[in-house]
């Protein structure tokens, strides 16, 4: 065995325990809140326990996703076959693949528990309004494990490609700042998008009238939140795909392409989370006051559009990084 | 085979650049949002003062917009000039 198997082994097993130990804070902090909000709504009305106590389940099942992802990508670099060709860059791949499945299952998971915790009490509350609260939920709960599914797509891609006639030097950096991009950078949309979902399965308990207008602007709104996610994984892609010429022994053109990828990481958390923030009030205010929807559908857009103005400079910033310097 | 001191020094420029604007982002969004969310509230319980509301809460974003612009600027510095 030579020293950059070893090291390979070594990435492997350390990219494995990153990926199941962030991807496991999520899913669990979810369902936790997912569960408290199914004991209060029972308090609060004990005849519908049957009720909540299978909504409570299945709003857990979707948040367990994102865990389970991470549980994959885990045993896929537990038990991953390092050749005898190894080299310095499957050392990176074991690693980002299992940071960027980790970080990425975070905002999912906290952020499937708030509509799955809101469905439950809304069941409490109008009983008969449980199986469109249900509706409603997975709904909104699919849309926030969506940046948890492109930080495993970005993982599968990098541990699946051939990196091996690339020059070394730089794509090191590349897949490192792939698997970060992705992996960062679906924090904040999860939670954010996880904020928007809560408010419509309150909203849809409140006001059973307005459901269907419920629906349409938590899923407007879930899909801005969205949209750093989707940079994140264009970053991604841009690093894992593009050739870069070899760099010889110098460090700033790696260390470029790593900024990039950490640039847009930690830069999409901060939109996604804000962005939660405004769809949140808008759809819980249309709930109370469903004829200024239009006012609060605009000022909620015009809002979330400033918001992600800091989100579109890291994502400039990342791209100079990458194609300029 | 060494790496030297200017390279190291140029390698640093670009990681600084890319945390400063990476870091930087995260305060304004988040404020941003909260922002948002609050004149939404108020849209909800008064909704003729929508343009008013509207125009308050651009003007608070904007102010709350300006370290992300600091960040931005930072890094660019650190991109081109320094």
């Amino acid at each position: 065995m030579n020293d950059i198997t070893m090291w390979a082994e070594v990435a492997a097993f350390v990219g494995g325990g990153l990926a199941m130990g962030f991807g496991a804070i999520g899913a669990a902090v979810g369902e936790g809140y997912a569960a408290a909000s199914a004991n209060a709504a029972i308090s609060r009305n004990p005849e519908v326990s049957g009720e909540v106590f299978k909504t409570m389940l299945v709003g857990q099942a979707v948040a367990e996703s994102a865990a389970i992802f991470a549980l994959v990508v885990a045993m896929l670099l537990v038990f991953a076959n390092v050749g005898e060709n190894a080299s310095w860059m499957t050392v990176t791949v074991f690693l980002s693949s299992g940071l960027c499945m980790g970080l990425g299952a975070i905002g999912s998971g906290v952020g499937s528990g708030f509509p799955a915790g809101a469905a439950c009490e809304g069941t409490a509350r109008q009983p008969a309004m449980g199986g469109r609260l249900v509706t409603n939920m997975l709904i909104g709960s699919a849309v926030c494990q969506t940046p948890a599914i492109f930080a495993l797509v970005v993982s599968f891609i990098l541990m699946f490609t051939n990196f091996s006639d690339r020059p070394v030097n730089p794509t090191w950096a590349a897949i490192l700042g792939a698997g970060l991009a992705s992996g960062l950078g679906a924090i904040g949309s999860g939670l954010g998008g996880g904020l928007v979902a809560q408010a419509s399965c309150e909203g849809v308990a409140r006001k059973p009238e307005a459901a269907g207008t419920l629906t349409n602007v938590m899923l407007l709104g879930q899909a801005v939140t969205q949209t750093t996610a989707i940079y994140g994984m264009l970053v991604s892609f841009i690093l894992m795909f593009k050739a870069f010429d070899p760099a010889g022994t110098t460090l700033a053109p790696a260390m470029a392409l790593l900024s990039a990828g950490i640039c847009m990481g930690i830069g999409a958390i901060g939109p996604g989370v804000g962005e939660g923030f405004a769809a949140q009030s808008a759809v819980g205010w249309i709930a109370r006051n469903e004829n200024a929807t239009a006012e609060l559908t605009r000022t909620m857009l015009v809002g979330q559009a400033v918001a992600e103005s800091t989100g579109i400079y890291a994502l400039v910033v990342a791209l100079v990084l990458i194609f300029v310097v | 085979m060494a790496i030297e001191g200017a390279d190291i020094i140029k390698a640093a420029g670009l990681l600084g650049a890319g945390l400063s604007m990476g870091l930087g982002a995260i305060g304004p969004g988040v404020g941003e949002g909260m922002a948002a969310a609050k004149a939404c509230e108020a849209i909800g319980r008064n909704p003729k003062e929508a343009g008013l509301l509207t125009r308050t809460m651009l003007v608070g974003q904007a102010v709350s917009e300006s370290t992300g612009i600091y960040s931005l600027v930072i890094a660019l510095l650190l991109l081109f000039v320094v």
